[in-house]
């Protein structure tokens, strides 16, 4: 049998990674590269009819720390999770960061990735100095906000077809201690949530919650809201916390265990466990960030077909009614499972395919059945009928005609990213299903 | 795996010099390396197992670096799949001659360093490959099998005079080397290689499986009779 790759949600294609610590020599063939292969669909896979891409994760040289202004210079495989190890302790932190760390400082550039912090601090894109980037005809250029300008809009955001990101120089944030202050609280349905992720915003850095897709009716869109601050020293515990335990699932569970009754208990018993009132502590970074990584390969919970994440943006102009729209149609479908999150979003970022727009941000785990299509072009009607948009970092389903409606700033990515690639060799799986390059 | 034991090595605090083939390359290494560590960037110096005129040079900037050696640890070497060196005699050739003779030739200019200082460790990256005659590693394993038994006699010969000599046999480890090869089970990770490497240097031992669980692989392995190792695949 040949070997198969699969983003995150485990839906794989034929294929192979190729790894080298020298990622020029093999980037120069390559027609995309990944990081960690955290990105939920078919962004990091080759395209039809190319057998391999490059990996960068042997690449994960820091090429240089520069403690007063806090600015990293590294080769693209670093791993969020290292840079988080080594500098927490010297007082710096990924200025944004998704919500897992297994990921590399090149794919965080490729996805121009968001965190709980966006309505404040923006997209990593925003921090980034500088870039090292391989394009298609094989020459190394380097781009930033003021050199090759279009290439690095293009390049932050642009799911690696515009070239091959090999260094990157980002900005960290200075931490005032190692731990976070975190503040949880139960809401009762979507409306509430949203106006409470929007009265959070000015006061809280970190905002997100966690929301019951399943409950419908005066209980649609209940949750928990979490807001979060770096702590202050004297309310931080002394010492710095330790790397928490990773347990993994061993192996794929079948099918079934995902079912509407299983997902609706855990929906229920998630939401009870809160107690009322606010809930207020000092946590481990890595559980506020990251409580997902506490399971190694959770991917594997939803069943030998794998899964997908929904992840749309609703902008603000659409009115504070638009999530209670889109869960009315999602609980009307049935599609939704365990996870789902809302966040709020600030403003748009320099990145030209970047995800982020004001507005309020919802994802949903989806395992993948015969009618997750039929799910996601339901959903992708409705965002689009409210000026929002996906996520390509997440997406597995969307229709290139769809993406076209939701996406204004595509001609111009395409343009640019032309100027670099007139042949479009640089592509993925993802690039030929949604944005009609040639197989 | 190297880069993993560098990474280990400066953690803990210890001083590090880096020879390499490549001044451009050992550069960016040792600056990961104090980035890493938040101490000084490490020293390196040219060093090239296919230049043996290279070798004395080289171990006399580290000498001057750091003072003195108390460890000289060599993670160089080639790979090739066994049809490639079919194929390639000139490529087999340079093979043999950097695996073995000149492994062996800059194992001699560190000993004869670390004993004139009074003794010291000399850990050398050999390979399982060497252990049995295998289809897939006729040549790259007679090398390492050659290197493996030098490494044997040296520790004989000279660990009462105070030089520790440490032998690694890597197993199957996932490492741009063994990339697109197909894994065995029982494939190991760098950094977890890199901390029983340095255990093992640590405490003199003059022999290491790594991963762990390789040492009784190969202790299988070599009590295979002959007409099975001709018979199976690997």
């Amino acid at each position: 049998m040949a070997a198969m790759l699969s983003g995150w949600g485990r839906v794989g294609v034929p294929g192979r990674e190729v790894r080298s610590e020298d990622l020029r020599a093999i980037t120069r063939s390559a027609v995309l590269t990944r990081g960690l292969g955290r990105s939920y669909g078919d962004s990091s896979l080759p395209p039809p009819g190319e057998s391999w891409v490059a990996a960068t994760p042997l690449a994960d040289r820091i090429l240089g720390f520069d403690a007063a202004p806090g600015v990293l210079r590294a080769e693209s495989g670093l791993s969020l999770g290292t840079l988080n190890r080594l500098l927490l302790p010297r007082g710096f932190y990924a200025p944004v960061t998704p919500g897992t760390q297994q990921i590399t400082l090149g794919g965080m550039v490729a996805a121009d990735v968001h965190g709980k912090n966006h309505h404040r601090s923006g997209c990593i894109g925003s921090h980034v100095h500088s870039l090292l980037v391989q394009v298609a005809d094989g020459r190394v250029v380097r781009c930033s906000p003021d050199e090759e300008r279009d290439l690095f809009r293009a390049t932050v955001g642009g799911m690696g077809l515009t070239g091959h990101v090999l260094e990157v120089e980002v900005r960290l944030e200075r931490v005032p201690s190692a731990w976070i202050l975190r503040e949880t609280e139960r809401v009762p349905d979507i409306d509430a949530f949203v106006a409470a992720l929007k009265r959070a915003g000015p006061s809280w850095p970190h905002t997100m919650g966690w929301i019951d897709c399943v409950s419908g009716g005066t209980r649609l869109g209940r949750g928990i809201l979490m807001r979060g601050r770096w702590a202050e020293p004297r309310e931080a515990p002394p010492g710095l916390p330790r790397p928490l335990l990773r347990p993994a699932l061993p192996f794929v569970f079948p099918g079934f265990v995902l079912n509407p009754v299983t997902v609706r208990v855990f929906n229920e018993l998630y939401f009870r466990a809160h107690p009322r009132g606010v809930r207020r502590g000092v946590v481990h970074p890595e559980a506020f960030f990251y409580p997902l990584d506490a399971v190694g390969h959770w991917n594997r919970m939803y069943g030998p077909r794998g899964f997908t994440q929904y992840q749309c943006v609703l902008p603000d102009e659409a009115g504070p009614g638009a999530a209670r729209r889109l869960l009315t149609t999602l609980t009307g479908l049935g599609g939704a499972s365990m996870l789902c999150v809302i966040k709020d979003c600030g403003d748009e970022g320099a990145g030209l395919l970047s995800f982020p727009k004001r507005g309020i941000s919802i994802a949903i785990d989806m395992p993948i059945r015969d009618r997750t299509q039929a799910v996601v072009d339901a959903l992708n009607a409705q965002v689009i009928a409210e000026g929002g948009r996906v996520y390509l970092a997440k997406d597995q389903f969307t229709r290139p005609e769809d993406f076209r409606r939701m996406e204004p700033r595509l001609p111009e990515w395409q343009r640019i990213r032309r100027e670099w690639d007139p042949d479009a060799r640089l592509r993925s799986a993802q690039s030929v299903r949604v944005l009609g390059d040639a197989p | 795996m190297g880069r993993a034991l560098a990474r280990l090595m400066a953690a803990r605090g210890d001083r590090l010099f880096l020879l390499g083939r490549d001044p451009k390359e050992l550069e960016r290494s040792a600056a990961d390396l104090g980035a890493r560590a938040a101490a000084p960037v490490p020293s390196c110096a040219r060093c090239d197992l296919e230049d043996p005129a290279s070798f004395a040079a080289a171990l006399d900037a580290a000498e001057q670096a750091l003072g003195a050696l108390d460890a000289v640890v060599v993670t160089a070497g080639m790979f090739a799949t066994q049809e490639r060196l079919e194929q390639d005699a000139e490529l087999a050739r340079r093979l043999l001659v950097v695996n073995f003779s000149h492994t062996v030739a800059f194992c001699e200019e560190a000993r004869r360093r670390l004993l004139a200082a009074g003794g010291g460790t000399l850990c050398v990256f050999s390979s399982v490959a060497g252990e049995r005659g295998r289809k897939p590693v006729v040549l790259y394993g007679a090398a390492k099998a050659g290197l493996s038994r030098y490494l044997e006699g040296l520790d004989h010969r000279f660990r009462a005079a105070g030089l520790r000599t440490v032998c690694v046999k890597p197993g199957f480890v996932r490492t741009s080397m063994t990339d697109g090869l197909k894994q065995p089970p029982f494939a190991g990770e760098p950094e977890a290689v890199a901390r029983r490497v340095l255990g093992a240097i640590d405490r003199g031992q003059p022999e290491v499986y790594a991963p762990g669980v390789w040492r009784f692989v190969m202790l299988a392995v070599r009590a295979l009779p002959r007409a099975v190792m001709r018979r199976v695949g690997f």
